[in-house]
């Protein structure tokens, strides 16, 4: 166990000292309501790394979802202020956001193309249409959508709940489905997959699928957090979901990684910036930081994979 | 005069000793053949004179004067060139830019003298006499035009001792007669030429003499029949056709192989005159029964893999016949063949037949997911004890089922492989090449392994460069030639037969050649 982790327990020790350090040096950071203020915000963001997670083991990638993440949150608003129920406002949010990962699923997986390109291509245009469409103008959202109506308290646990769930939910997929196992053949090596029977060309669509309905969902955990949709929302995003996955140990070549260590490497990611500006570091140096890390567990893994002569 | 000697050249991979003790001698202004079944250890000769593979053993003269150690650049200096079956050009540059970049000294903030270069080219291109535009990309010559070019580079280099690695084997007739002519061309000027090739006709057509490698070992040197100005003074005997075949095979003991148990029933797999244009299958009829192992024999490039690729969906037949258990069935994808009962261990298992980062276990459920987790869940206890279960019954050496798959050995790897097509229940088992590159323990086991899966019912294909074991396996062997299947052996007939029908020869196959007559008339 340790040992086949090791590379996810070792982020889990990083983590759990920072935590330590800021239990010493900072025990305000551990204060309930703002703890969970920070969680809530940051819950859409995991739920868009599990996605990005399952993308790169089937050894593709994703950095489009900043931009369907945004058009996602403005179809959800459109549909909210036109006082349609609140469950048909995400499910429409989740459907386009499928639409959206159909759309570069098919172009993946059909044409075979390579998917940082049809990413690269499907982020521009879809931020740039969301610009001409909306104009930069903010979503107003009627009285009932924040927090789901709730207390603010109950909607942040809520908000919190479903990205556990979701993370819950996709660790079984992964681990307990075959339909799991399949995306990590494929991602190891799709021709031994074809082989053994699995369809590739099928899991590479229906990965990036789940990850353009997990974005519609992340974005309506978004939208209920304010009273207005800042069009311009999402931006970095992919970047941020992508870290927190090479932190936690998710292979860029594909088949390797799980979502606990996905998690671990979203919490280091999360803890750091404020465990450094509570010693005193200014809060200016927070990406510098953070790609620091990002370049650490890189280099790890480099000479991990150098020592096991692969 | 002597331009390359090499006495005694020695070369392990592993425990496979790929060259043991091999000379070879070549002189200037001849055509010198090498020729060896699949495996014979001509390739890695040839790497080693190139200076891609470093000799264990042996030492190595260029024009009488011995060099310690050859890397690829000092063989390059040396005048060594070689020149691939798939030639090793830039296909998105031009022919005078490839050429350019081959022989003129790297000069990093050089200014490139583009009208000399294209002048080079041009010269060179016409010394080969070839008619091609030194400004026309790579990526649009044929591949007759691509040798060309590699050979002009050759030329340009001043290389005096050239490889031609099966130059021929793309080639239409034509092209060939004109790549022929270019030989004789640089053979008048003094180069010595290393030539192989499978097809003896072309060797006979060009070769001043032949040496002949088998199972790593030089079986010796020959004169070629006919009598050749460059080569006069040469001291060898002669040799015809027939007897090059019998020095390829040599006499194989088969006794090493399990004995032929069950009687074969009914017919499992029958082939009907298929064909599929796009990978050059033509017409094949073959049948495969329950509890028979049919070997299937042939050249590199016979079209054996791609046999086996049809029948197990992977490329779709455009003609012909497929039928399972007398029933005519459509194989368009490998479910529908795993469905069918059909099971396909592929050749080159590092690549696509072991999944190196997945646990065993994992490797050895892969094709079965849905018949042994038959609900939602996977089930880690059902997995675990499939996996023991056939780490035991195959004696794959691990250190468990939570190995993974790249920490095995070759032999091992090639176990799992087999193992996740057992557990698939199959009714026919395909099996490509299952013993490269595995040691020699290893290899016995799997030979074991096969022969109980056939008496227990199972119908085998087995396809196997290795003729040996072609015909210690076979029960019925066989034998794939231009992409059909050409002759068709009982189990145990000898190699020299099967070898003959490989590569096209009937009449030696029949037993008629006139051998003595030939002898006699030269």
């Amino acid at each position: 166990m340790l040992k086949r982790h090791f590379r996810e327990f070792s982020v889990l020790g990083v983590l759990l000292s920072v935590l330590a350090l800021l239990g010493v040096f900072a025990p305000d950071f551990f204060a309930p309501q703002p703890l969970l203020s920070r969680l809530t915000a940051a819950a859409p963001k995991l739920v868009v790394a599990c996605g990005i997670t399952v993308v790169m083991i089937s050894r593709q990638i994703d950095i489009s979802v900043g931009s369907l993440f945004a058009v996602c949150s403005v179809v959800c608003g459109l549909v909210a202020a036109a006082k349609v129920p609140l469950p048909l406002a995400v499910a429409s949010s989740i459907a386009v956001g499928a639409i959206g990962g159909a759309l570069n699923g098919a172009l993946v997986a059909g044409l075979r193309l390579p998917s940082i390109v049809v990413t690269l291509a499907t982020m521009v245009t879809l931020r740039e249409g969301l610009r001409l469409a909306q104009q930069g103008v903010f979503v107003d959202l009627p009285d009932g959508l924040q927090w789901a109506g709730l207390p603010m308290i109950a909607g942040q646990y809520l908000v919190c709940g479903i990205a556990m769930t979701v993370l819950v939910a996709m660790s079984t997929v992964m681990r307990h489905l075959a339909i799991g196992r399949a995306v990590y053949a494929v991602g190891s090596d799709a021709e031994a997959a074809r082989l053994a029977g699995i369809r590739p060309r099928l899991v590479t669509f229906g990965v990036f699928v789940l990850m353009g309905a997990l974005t519609g969902l992340a974005a309506v955990m978004n939208v209920v957090q304010s009273p207005q949709v800042d069009p311009n929302t999402g931006k970095m995003l992919e970047l941020e979901a992508i870290a927190a996955a090479v932190v936690g140990g998710v292979a860029v070549s594909g088949g390797r990684g799980n979502l606990g260590g996905v998690l671990v490497g979203f919490l280091l990611l999360a803890c750091i910036t404020p465990a450094l500006t509570y010693i005193g570091v200014k809060p200016y140096w927070d990406k510098a930081i953070q790609g620091a890390v990002i370049l650490l567990a890189v280099v790890a893994d480099g000479l991990r994979n150098r020592k096991n002569g692969r | 005069m002597c331009l390359l000697q090499l006495t005694s050249i020695a070369k392990s991979f592993g425990a496979v000793r790929a060259l043991k003790g091999v000379s070879f001698e070549l002189q200037a202004g001849e055509v010198h053949a090498l020729l060896g079944e699949n495996g014979a250890g001509k390739s890695t000769l040839i790497k080693v004179i190139t200076g891609a593979h470093r000799a264990d053993g042996g030492t190595i003269e260029v024009h009488g004067r011995q060099v310690a150690s050859l890397s690829p650049a000092e063989a390059r200096g040396l005048g060594i060139a070689c020149i691939y079956q798939q030639p090793a050009l830039f296909p998105d540059l031009t022919v005078a830019e490839n050429i350019g970049l081959r022989l003129e000294k790297f000069r990093p903030f050089g200014r490139v003298r583009w009208r000399l270069r294209r002048q080079t080219a041009s010269e060179l291109l016409r010394r080969v006499g070839a008619e091609i535009d030194p400004d026309a990309e790579v990526r649009w010559l044929s591949m007759p035009e691509q040798q060309l070019v590699e050979i002009a580079c050759a030329l340009g280099a001043g290389a005096r001792i050239v490889v031609m690695d099966e130059p021929t084997a793309s080639l239409t007739r034509q092209e060939q007669e004109r790549l022929f002519g270019v030989v004789r061309g640089l053979r008048a000027d003094g180069v010595g030429i290393i030539y192989i090739s499978h097809r003896l006709e072309e060797i006979f057509a060009l070769a001043d003499r032949v040496t002949v490698l088998r199972d790593g070992e030089s079986v010796g040197t020959w004169r070629m029949r006919k009598p050749s100005a460059s080569g006069a003074g040469l001291a060898e005997p002669a040799v015809t056709e027939a007897e090059l075949i019998q020095l390829m095979v040599g006499r194989e003991v088969a006794s090493t192989y399990p004995p032929a148990g069950a009687k074969p029933a009914k017919t499992v797999l029958s082939l009907r005159r298929l064909g599929c244009s796009s990978s050059g299958i033509r017409d094949v009829t073959l049948d495969v029964r329950s509890g028979e192992i049919v070997g299937l024999a042939g050249l590199v490039g016979a079209g054996r893999t791609e046999l086996a690729r049809i029948v197990f969906g992977l490329t779709p037949a455009d003609s012909g016949e497929i039928e399972l258990d007398g029933e005519r069935v459509a194989i368009g994808s490998p479910q529908q063949a795993v469905a069918r009962g059909i099971a396909y261990v592929p050749e080159d298992r590092r690549r696509h037949g072991v999944v190196l980062e997945m646990p065993i276990a994992h490797n050895m459920t892969m094709a079965v997911h849905d018949r042994i987790f038959p609900g939602t869940w996977l089930r880690p206890e059902a997995e675990r004890s499939l996996a023991e279960r056939q780490i035991g019954a195959l004696g794959v050496k691990a250190s468990g089922p939570d190995a993974p798959g790249g920490s095995l050995s070759g032999g091992n790897q090639q176990k799992v492989s087999l193992a996740r097509w057992l557990a698939t229940q199959p009714k026919l088992l395909i099996l490509d090449e299952p013993t490269q590159g595995v040691d020699v323990g290893a290899k016995s086991e799997i030979h074991k392994i096969i022969r109980r899966l056939a008496d227990e019912g199972m119908a085998v294909l087995l396809i196997s460069s290795d003729l040996p074991e072609v015909l210690g396996m076979g029960d019925r062997i066989a034998v794939m030639r231009g992409g059909t299947v050409v002759a068709l052996f009982p189990g145990g007939s000898d190699a020299q037969t099967v070898m003959a029908a490989a590569l096209g020869h009937g009449s030696v196959a029949d037993g008629t050649a006139p051998v003595a007559d030939e002898e006699a008339s030269c």
